[in-house]
């Protein structure tokens, strides 16, 4: 059994962990869909998306592995840490629930990664600024392609309206982490490697309120509960899908296909 | 061909009938054995070529159609531009009618530009 990595917890690698954990996990999720999805055009859909965050991970990944200067590469990141040491939100974590939990979950954080890479476009990291050309394009479409089914669930029968509507009850709950500022946010502001994700919520708002009020759907009030697993924190579900990201890698080190 | 039933999955604005009743019409619609309607996909691999059918899908609505066809038949860089058509929209020959369509063009070989000679005057052209 491969023991775990140390993690450098310095500020610029974590947070650019907490984005390409945030791609890598999401990744994850959504390929629990693969042979599930109501139809098969949108199996493919949702594979195509999961594949796209899988990229921009190990972009990400790599990145940080070469600032923090251990030489620990992309696969080394994404199976050897401890779970304190994903700094993923803890929204893109959670189990996939329903297809209208997933489709919710997929607009919210499309709409947060476009809103990021629109901005990690101008970092002073040259090679960030490089994943995320690449990046914006891949998750514009994201954000139309889920955006345009909560529409469709939300604006369409009683049964797709009421799951839209429970999906949104649960899924909102975990919108105030996102956007908590914090030093390793600061930090990175302060040295033009990112922005503050702070700073993004005005138009992530602004942006998920347009689709939600398309979709028929009333926003929900802001949650006074506050999840931490940008901070590495994570919710009970996080275990258990490193667990299952982790195990090939842990039994049999350095296995490659 | 007769024309396809409209998709059971809700399009947007098509609006909740009767707030209480809303879970009846997926219900009503599956027992009619409805389907998404088929569309034909054409994908044009690069600027200045033709659009060139290479398959079919199924799918609720136009936008999605062509979400769709993105999504499955472009993922190895085969378009830069993407149609899609309503199958029962295209009007298509009888087979039964193959014998009399085209088997009168079989001995017409001066309809080919190849047949005729060209006067060595308008060579390379």
């Amino acid at each position: 059994m491969q023991a775990s990595i140390e993690l450098d917890r310095r500020a610029d690698v974590q947070y650019l962990l907490r984005i390409g954990d945030t791609c890598l996990i999401l990744a994850q999720r959504l390929g629990e869909w693969c042979g599930h999805a109501p139809i098969l055009e949108e199996d493919i859909a949702m594979t195509n998306m999961a594949l796209d965050l899988v990229g921009q991970a190990r972009a990400l990944l790599t990145r940080a592995g070469q600032l923090e200067g251990r030489a620990h590469d992309e696969d080394q990141l994404a199976f050897l840490r401890d779970e304190r040491d994903y700094f993923n939100a803890t929204l893109v974590e959670l189990p996939r629930g329903d297809f209208a939990f997933s489709v919710l979950r997929n607009a919210m954080a499309a709409t947060l990664l476009k809103l990021l890479w629109e901005k990690l476009e101008a970092s002073s990291d040259a090679e960030v600024a490089a994943i995320a050309a690449k990046a914006i394009k891949e998750a514009r479409y994201h954000q139309q392609h889920a955006a345009d089914w909560v529409v469709r669930l939300g604006d369409g029968t009683g049964e797709s309206h009421a799951r839209m509507e429970a999906a949104l009850a649960q899924l909102w709950r975990y919108v105030p982490e996102l956007f908590a500022a914090d030093a390793v946010d600061e930090a990175a502001r302060a040295s033009g490697l990112g922005p503050a994700w702070s700073e993004l919520r005005e138009a992530w708002f602004a942006e998920m309120a347009s689709v939600l009020d398309e979709a028929t759907l009333a926003m929900p009030a802001e949650s006074a509960f506050m999840s931490t697993g940008k901070r590495g924190v994570h919710s009970e579900h996080m275990g258990y899908i490193l667990a299952e990201m982790q195990y090939l890698q842990r039994t049999y080190p350095g296995g490659v296909w | 061909m007769s024309s396809v039933e409209e998709g059971t999955l809700p399009s947007p604005g098509e609006g909740r009938a009767g707030a209480g009743s809303g879970t009846e019409a997926p219900k009503a619609a599956a027992a009619a054995g409805r389907e998404w309607p088929l569309w034909e996909v054409f994908v044009r691999s690069k600027a200045g070529l033709d659009h060139k059918h290479c398959g079919s899908l199924h799918a609720p609505d136009p936008k999605m159609a062509l979400q769709m066809a993105r999504d499955v038949y472009t993922r190895r860089q085969e378009g830069v531009s993407v149609w899609v058509v309503r199958s029962d929209q295209i009007v298509a020959s009888d087979p039964g009618d193959k014998d009399m369509y085209f088997d009168p063009a079989e001995d017409k070989v001066y309809r080919h530009p190849t047949f005729y000679e060209l006067p060595k005057s308008v060579d390379h052209m």
